[in-house]
């Protein structure tokens, strides 16, 4: 094989993408898909505004707006957020501690197909009979009286993409333990790559709570069970405990990667070491311990009584603490640092404001007896998006432009990334910011209408016209990619001028081996120190010698195409006979080609000391 | 150490499945895959306990009725058994000794077997004599999905460590297919420890009503 680049067509391409297991083009997939589901989910987004601007509106029908409301959620939380968050763990986190790969290759690109097909089944149901349509916790009362195959889109599909999850949060975990470059110790790793690993133990600890909750669903809706049904001894409320368990976790998978991203910028575009390392590592840690012991605060109304709603209450307000280090070290990085107003910092420090604002109203949401007032209003609605738009979304914008140069060798235009900004800026703050407002003066969440002279009039209007603000922003940013693309003018090793971690130490984009020599590591920000001592590049940490690289394959994809067939099988069991054959087919296909993965050796194979000598004048020194 | 290296007693390590990075990663990323696992049957023992005893109509068999501790006590040593026995095929791995790990192995194929033809007269014995079924009631499918969980986690080692044993009966041990063999081991210890929680919580506590 050789290492250079070799003009492909069209089907070559197509190919080695299908069959990838580098972790670069596995980024790349998870940015196009994810990108893709957060088109869809903010269509979605938009259809709820317009619905939502004047009084009884007639724009969608009732039946229509759950549906849309229902997969606004889904996708943008399992589809949109996850996914493109993954795509940066992958393109980034393996360079920022020198590694050639994550640990498992294979499994990586199993985890990308499966949330793929997953994601693609869940969305094929608005073709076929109609969306979920119990909103995105899927209480278990509304969606076991729900008509239809909606919910078990639902079910089946997030059962099929959290399997791909977890995949990843085990591979990003060894990948860290086991895989640090010489002299990478755990205090040096940069924080997005800290914020990996926690967020990965979280994915880890909380995915399992919702396969069950989901494998409960699927019985109860598909198979006749009843955990769910209390005239056969059931319990609903069990649904909402499993959701939970895993759902606040999920905030935090969320966030914590978003939180890491924002430390990276911090420090690149102040000039500055990060404010208070080890206390952002320990509030990393923290957070995503405490983050497991709060999930009944989404149940305070549900009647748990006042000993365990005053536990969960005390609980939650303690996050404020560990969040609260994050946001002063973040100011404190910032403090006498030589600040560049380039677009990724532009986003980090509207960051900070946009999501305490999220932060404060959830400490009111806290305290649980006035949760009692704001409870399923649109105050919820304003306190989740502030922190998932004004942290996560915010984050993933702000990642977009500072990696970009290392995914794709290319800028995006600063001044059109500029614009996004503001656009989007004022577009969030207009939406969401009434809608607090909205929420205080008695509106309900997840309703399709409201009457006219309840003075919500006004208000509703307004955060419609924000929501526009946010489209334009959005089209903005694809034209912006489109016209980088197109330019694409090649940039160096460290584009930004200012990068500190291993992974603006080698080309944009990295050669598919990554580093040439494993980088030797002398301290937190490895890159940065070896620049001020006037190094042009990292020390090689090993003599240059054979790489070993994982081979292509395409059994994950058919691995996760015989799931995907499976589940419609499982589907569609009971009305129609080739239920169970399709059933049938479908998992043997995946068990099938599990099988043949399982028995023929792969041992990959050798890029030869030579040819890394070759390629040398290419410039991929460690 | 490179995986597709010929071994010999001599030239055998200590830890052979952990020589190379591949087998490092394995061993570790299986641990963790051990521990969101354990999280799923903790989830699912959460709602078994939730839901034990809770049956639509009052003569509708209960956990008392239903479980007898004699043959719940043969399933639990046949599968502790086979525990041992697997452990003896590691221990036989790190010695090189390729046959006796096969032996041992294979021992512990047939006794996971037993255990399983015991759980399916089981379950045949609950439906057709106590009407206890998945959808007889919310006790019904809680009991059946994590004793079923358990099984199917059962007859799914009996299938992986199957494969190993014929994919590699003519090949002998290697540090490629080492880490293989300890992880399918660990595997086997992990459903053991579960059995052993299902033991106590259904049918122990079952007993006491």
């Amino acid at each position: 094989m050789s290492t250079l680049a070799q003009k492909k067509g069209f089907g070559a391409v197509l190919w080695d993408y299908l069959t990838t297991v580098d972790h670069k083009k596995i980024a790349i997939l998870y940015l196009i898909a994810g990108g893709f589901f957060f088109l869809l989910g903010g269509l979605e987004a938009m259809f709820i505004r317009i619905q939502l601007a004047v009084p009884n509106n007639d724009f969608v029908s009732a039946g229509l707006y759950n549906e849309i409301l229902t997969m606004h959620g889904t996708t943008m939380i399992f589809l949109a957020a996850m996914p493109l968050i993954f795509a940066f763990m992958n393109a980034v986190m393996p360079l920022q501690i020198g590694a050639r790969d994550v640990a498992f290759p294979f499994l990586n690109s199993l985890g990308f197909w499966l949330f793929f097909f997953g994601g693609v089944f869940l969305n094929l149901s608005w073709f076929l009979g109609g969306a979920p349509d119990a909103g995105w916790t899927s209480y278990a009362s509304l969606s076991l009286a729900s008509e239809g195959h909606g919910i078990d889109f639902y079910a089946l599909g997030l059962q099929i993409s959290g399997a791909g999850t977890l995949i990843g949060g085990i591979n990003f975990l060894v990948t860290i333990i086991n895989m640090r470059a010489p002299g990478m110790t755990y205090m040096r790793m940069p924080m997005f790559t800290w914020a990996t690993f926690v967020t990965s133990a979280l994915i880890l600890f909380a995915f399992p709570a919702l396969t069950v909750g989901l494998f409960l669903l699927v019985f109860d809706r598909m198979f006749g069970s009843n955990f769910f049904d209390p005239a056969m001894g059931g319990n609903t409320i069990i649904w909402e405990h499993f959701f939970w368990i895993f759902g606040h976790p999920e905030v935090y998978i969320l966030i914590l990667p978003a939180f890491g991203i924002f430390s990276e910028i911090f420090a690149i575009f102040s000039r500055k070491r990060l404010f208070g390392y080890s206390s952002m590592v320990f509030a990393t840690v923290l957070i995503g311990f405490l983050g497991f012991m709060v999930w009944a605060h989404h149940m305070f109304t549900t009647g748990m009584g006042p000993i365990a709603n005053a536990i969960f209450a005390v609980a939650t307000m303690a996050i404020a603490v560990p969040t609260g280090i994050k946001i002063f070290n973040w100011l404190f990085t910032m403090w006498g640092g030589s600040i560049t107003f380039t677009t990724p910092m532009l986003w980090a420090i509207a960051f900070i404001p946009s999501f305490v604002a999220g932060g404060v109203t959830g400490v009111m949401l806290a305290s649980a007896a006035q949760d009692y007032q704001y409870h399923d209003t649109y105050f919820v609605v304003a306190h989740f998006h502030y922190v998932i738009v004004g942290g996560v979304v915010f984050a993933l914008f702000a990642g977009a432009h500072l990696y970009w140069p290392k995914m794709f060798g290319t800028m995006l235009n600063e001044f059109l990334g500029k614009i996004t900004f503001v656009l989007f800026f004022i577009g969030f703050h207009l939406t969401f910011f009434i809608q607090h407002f909205l929420g205080l003066w008695g509106m309900p969440r997840r309703i399709f209408t409201f009457l006219p002279g309840q003075g919500l009039d006004t208000a509703n209007m307004v955060s419609t016209v924000g929501a526009f603000f946010m489209a334009i922003a959005v089209i903005i940013l694809l034209i912006n990619i489109v016209i980088t693309s197109v330019k694409n003018e090649k940039v160096g090793n460290d584009p930004w001028g200012d990068g500190r971690t291993l992974e603006w130490a080698i080309p944009s984009p990295p050669p598919f081996y990554n580093f040439k020599q494993l980088p030797l590591v002398r301290g937190l920000d490895a890159y940065w120190l070896e620049k001020m001592e006037g190094k042009k590049g990292m020390s090689p940490a090993e003599p240059l010698g054979d790489i070993h690289m994982p081979n292509n394959s395409f059994i994950p994809f058919v691995i996760s195409l015989g799931l995907f067939i499976a589940a419609f099988g499982a589907m569609y069991r009971a009305e129609h006979s080739w239920g169970i054959p399709v059933l049938i087919f479908g998992m043997l296909i995946t068990l099938g080609s599990m099988f043949v993965r399982s028995v023929k050796d792969d041992h990959g194979y050798h890029i030869h000391k030579e040819d890394l000598e070759d390629s040398n004048d290419k410039g991929v020194k460690a | 150490m490179a995986a597709e290296q010929k071994m010999t007693y001599e030239t055998w390590p200590a830890s052979p499945e952990k020589q190379t990075l591949e087998a490092k990663n394995k061993f570790l990323g299986f641990w963790f895959f051990l521990g969101g696992e354990t999280v799923l049957f903790a989830s699912l023992f959460a709602t078994y306990l939730a839901l034990k005893d809770k049956v639509p109509s009052s003569d509708m068999a209960l956990a008392k009725d239903l479980f007898e501790i004699p043959l719940a006590f043969i399933m639990t040593m046949l599968l502790l058994t086979s525990s041992l026995t697997s452990v003896y095929a590691m221990y036989h791995m790190k010695n090189f000794n390729f046959k006796k790990m096969q032996l041992w192995l294979g021992i512990t194929v047939l006794l996971g077997l037993g255990f399983l033809g015991l759980e399916i007269y089981e379950f045949n014995h609950y439906v057709h004599e106590f009407h206890h079924s998945f959808t007889s009631s919310a006790f019904g499918s809680a009991f059946y999905t994590l004793v079923g969980f358990h099984g199917a986690h059962v007859a799914f080692g009996l299938l992986w460590i199957t494969t190993l044993m014929i994919r590699n009966s003519k090949r002998g041990l290697s540090l490629y297919n080492a880490p293989k063999f300890y992880v399918a081991s660990l595997y086997w210890h992990f459903i053991d420890v579960v059995w052993v929680f299902i033991f106590t919580v259904v049918y122990l506590m079952g007993m006491v009503g």
